[in-house]
């Protein structure tokens, strides 16, 4: 019977979470790399058992782990994060010059055909690749030495490389999308860049729609339909339906556009879910209630879901990374929150159940389906 | 013998327990310590200090002999107590790095 594995990044560790195709009883197993922070897990779609991990810490700095065997077993591969020549200096949080510093890893990207071949997006916003399963790790420099690279600055949780897309149907052609820049298209795997953020507004910036700048927080594609990307941003949710070259709003009836994660359903391209949270300084949900908003068809008309899901006295968070679908026929749906749950919905987004409660707080939350 | 105490995340990461005894070649410095370290354990590469820079992490303390050492040049002396092997060398991760 098929299955499904979830990957669970926290601030003191990674979980792994099993259950068959019901999804209701589920093996936990963890916290694997205890006192780390895992900013992201996530599995070569070639290989589902081969999988990545960011581990880092304040103390000592940055690993990258592998497992060859499904997450029962790790080991330390390539840690080495050197940028492309001599780094010039992008802007710091009060307007002055700053140098590029690695700071971490913060999302890994397998390749969709190679197991050993690993993008990684990092902070000070940059790309890396692997093509040895993680042993070395070259900088894609055509990214972060952009024209608009010394513009660049960072968003509040620093600036990083958090989103990276791989168009399945065109070769060569990838996303990349940095807080606080914007949203990047390659055509030539990722050598070189141009800012694609036409549509986007931001209220934080001097010119509101300007090429780059804006604190893109999340993209999302839905793999038979590329050209279509949706994007939760800073505030406003958009969409666009030419491969990132024009956007338009589709944040519709939601009650407030501000959030982080957004994904698409895994059969439907047109349905689509977010995480609505108050606003940029109150990073909890309206009301003290958890909804996720779906919408079907593909933005501006939405939802709630709160089924199984708090509907009072409820403050947590769901960040960029933490939500994530499978593919198995009745598409589900997970998230995981800075207070620790990981929530599953089996039915696309109707019911929702805890499958833990008390983990450290969730950074990431990638779900393998397996066969 | 030198000996060095690592903290228990770089343990961990080396699949020790207790002391480190490293061989060093040479005057006992923490260059020198901290590159035999990293020769037998690359895994530590990295986490004590930078792998292009050379400098120490900044949340990483150098203790020895009940004296702060962080801030010593990297190919000063380390004490003789060290170099002889009477005292360890502490690698510790600073209080404020968690």
């Amino acid at each position: 019977m098929s299955g499904v594995r979830v990957l669970v990044g926290t601030r003191k560790g990674a979980f792994v979470l099993k259950s068959d195709g019901q999804r209701e009883r589920w093996d936990i197993s963890g916290p694997h790399f205890p006192g780390w922070e895992i900013y992201h897990v996530k599995g070569s779609p070639a290989d589902p058992d081969r999988l990545y991990a960011s581990q880092s810490n304040g103390w000592f700095g940055q690993l990258i782990q592998r497992s060859d065997d499904g997450g029962a077993t790790w080991a330390p591969v390539g840690n080495k994060f050197s940028y492309d020549g001599v780094p010039g200096t992008h802007q710091w949080y009060d307007g002055t010059p700053h140098p590029w510093e690695f700071a971490r890893v913060w999302h890994l990207e397998p390749s969709l055909a190679d197991p050993d071949t690993v993008y990684a997006g990092v902070e000070d916003a940059g790309l890396f690749r692997s093509t040895d399963g993680g042993q070395q790790w070259q900088e894609l420099p055509g990214l972060r030495c952009h024209e608009s690279g010394p513009s660049w600055q960072p968003g509040a949780g620093g600036m990083c490389l958090h989103t990276i897309l791989l168009d399945p149907a065109t070769p060569g052609r990838m996303f990349a999308a940095i807080s606080a820049a914007g949203a990047f298209r390659s055509e030539d795997a990722g050598e070189t860049w141009r800012p694609v953020n036409h549509g986007l507004h931001s209220e934080g910036i001097p010119d509101t729609a300007a090429e780059v700048g804006h604190c893109v927080h999340r993209l999302a594609m839905h793999p038979s339909r590329p050209d279509v990307l949706y994007m939760q941003k800073h505030w406003d949710v958009m969409r666009s339906d030419d491969s990132g070259d024009s956007w338009h709003e589709v944040s519709g009836n939601l009650p407030t556009d501000f959030g982080f994660p957004i994904d698409v359903h895994a059969h439907e391209p047109d349905t689509v879910y977010v995480v609505p949270i108050t606003s940029d300084s109150e990073h909890f949900p309206p009301e003290g209630k958890l909804r996720v908003y779906r919408s079907r068809t593909g933005g501006d008309d939405w939802e709630a879901l709160t089924r199984g899901l708090p509907q009072s006295n409820c403050y947590v968070n769901v960040l960029r990374d933490a939500m994530a679908v499978d593919s198995l026929d009745s598409c589900g749906v997970y998230f995981g929150t800075t207070g620790g749950q990981v929530y599953v919905s089996a039915d696309a987004g109707d019911n929702w159940a805890p499958i833990v409660r008390d983990l450290p707080a969730v950074l990431s939350v990638e779900v393998q389906t397996l066969p | 013998m030198i000996r060095v105490v690592l903290p228990a995340h770089l343990r961990t990461l080396a699949r020790v327990n207790g002391e480190v005894e490293l061989r060093v070649a040479g005057q006992v410095t923490q260059r020198s310590v901290l590159d035999a370290l990293e020769a037998r354990y690359p895994v530590l590469r990295g986490t004590v200090r930078d792998q292009d820079s050379g400098r120490r992490r900044a949340f990483v303390r150098f203790f020895a002999c009940e004296r702060d050492l962080s801030h010593e040049q990297p190919d000063a002396p380390l004490p003789d107590a060290v170099a002889t092997g009477a005292e360890p060398l502490l690698i510790v991760g600073a209080m404020a790095g968690g």
